[in-house]
């Protein structure tokens, strides 16, 4: 049998390209990480600062933040055990190198989920995504902190990162 | 007729408990800061709405540094939104602009646990916090 390998193979590399495309579309892109589903998570994880998004931490990344709640980037955010239990089930398994790995790959990539970074601005890729930033826009008096995502990032509390 | 009478009580009643079971909360947290305070000064003459409101502006400066007063998150007008630092909005503190406010006693141990280490670098008396609670729910 003769096969026509050459538009076989061009078809399927096509085919190929456009699944790709289709499944960065539907993640939204890159910019793209599902927000906190889960209400107590909600409440819980986003009464001083957005609720951030698991996949932008590896999940040794969550461990370590749930067991150092007492010292919260210096503030107690102590919780009860059912709820402390129940906020690491759900931030781990969402987690940028469990379930939420789709989402996460080009944040976490260079990061070492042995180190555990415990601040999501601190990671290689947020950084050199932020780069272009000037100073006196952090200290903007709607800005002040870097946690301050929806300051720029209108659609942050839906998921959406992109450049505003 | 008796049995119209019986009828009305029969709704009535449970009308009436139920509305008194959802202001309770609020008096039950009051009573208990109340009977606190007695216990830790046997002068305690009663909660203060104004001086609630004096302490919800005042400047303590003892807790964390970006944190000096309840007013460096929370709204200086009560019925107003605040925002953290990190920029999240806060729902208003006055219960008349957040009527879900204070109605579970967790959550009030929980906030008034962390907010009064962080602006007075200490717990609240008991005083204190009927004071504010006071003031929030006449507000």
């Amino acid at each position: 049998m003769d096969l026509p390998y050459r538009p076989v193979a061009l078809g399927l590399l096509a085919l190929a390209f456009s699944a790709l495309v289709w499944q960065r579309a539907q993640a939204g892109g890159s910019h793209y990480f599902p927000p906190v589903s889960d209400p107590v998570v909600v409440e819980e994880c986003g009464s001083c600062h957005l609720a951030f998004p698991p996949s932008m931490l590896p999940a040794s990344s969550w461990k370590r933040m749930m067991s150092e709640l007492k010292n919260h980037f210096g503030d107690d955010a102590r919780v009860d055990a059912a709820t402390a239990t129940h906020i690491s089930d759900y931030l781990m398994s969402n987690a940028g190198d469990t379930g939420g790995r789709r989402y996460s790959d080009k944040l976490l990539r260079g990061t070492s989920t042995s180190k555990a970074p415990l601040r999501i601005t601190e990671l290689e890729r947020w950084v050199g995504e932020h780069r272009e930033v000037p100073a006196w826009e952090w200290r903007h008096k709607d800005v002040r902190s870097k946690a301050n995502c929806l300051a720029c990032h209108s659609g942050a509390e839906r998921g959406y990162y992109d450049d505003d | 007729m008796k049995s119209q009478a019986g009828l009305l009580l029969l709704i009535a009643v449970p009308a009436m408990a139920s509305a008194s079971a959802l202001a309770a909360p609020r008096e039950d947290l009051l009573a208990g800061y109340a009977a606190q305070a007695k216990q830790d000064d046997p002068g305690f003459a009663g909660f203060s709405a104004a001086r609630g409101e004096a302490f919800h502006r005042r400047s303590f400066g003892r807790g964390k540094v970006d944190t000096p007063a309840c007013t460096s998150c929370h709204a200086d007008d009560p019925r107003a939104a605040g925002k953290t630092p990190a920029g999240k909005i806060i729902d208003p503190v006055a219960l008349s602009a957040s009527p879900s406010r204070y109605a579970d006693p967790a959550k009030v141990r929980k906030w008034f646990g962390r907010n009064c280490k962080e602006v007075l670098g200490r717990a609240c008396t008991a005083q204190e916090k009927g004071d504010w609670l006071s003031f929030m729910l006449s507000q």
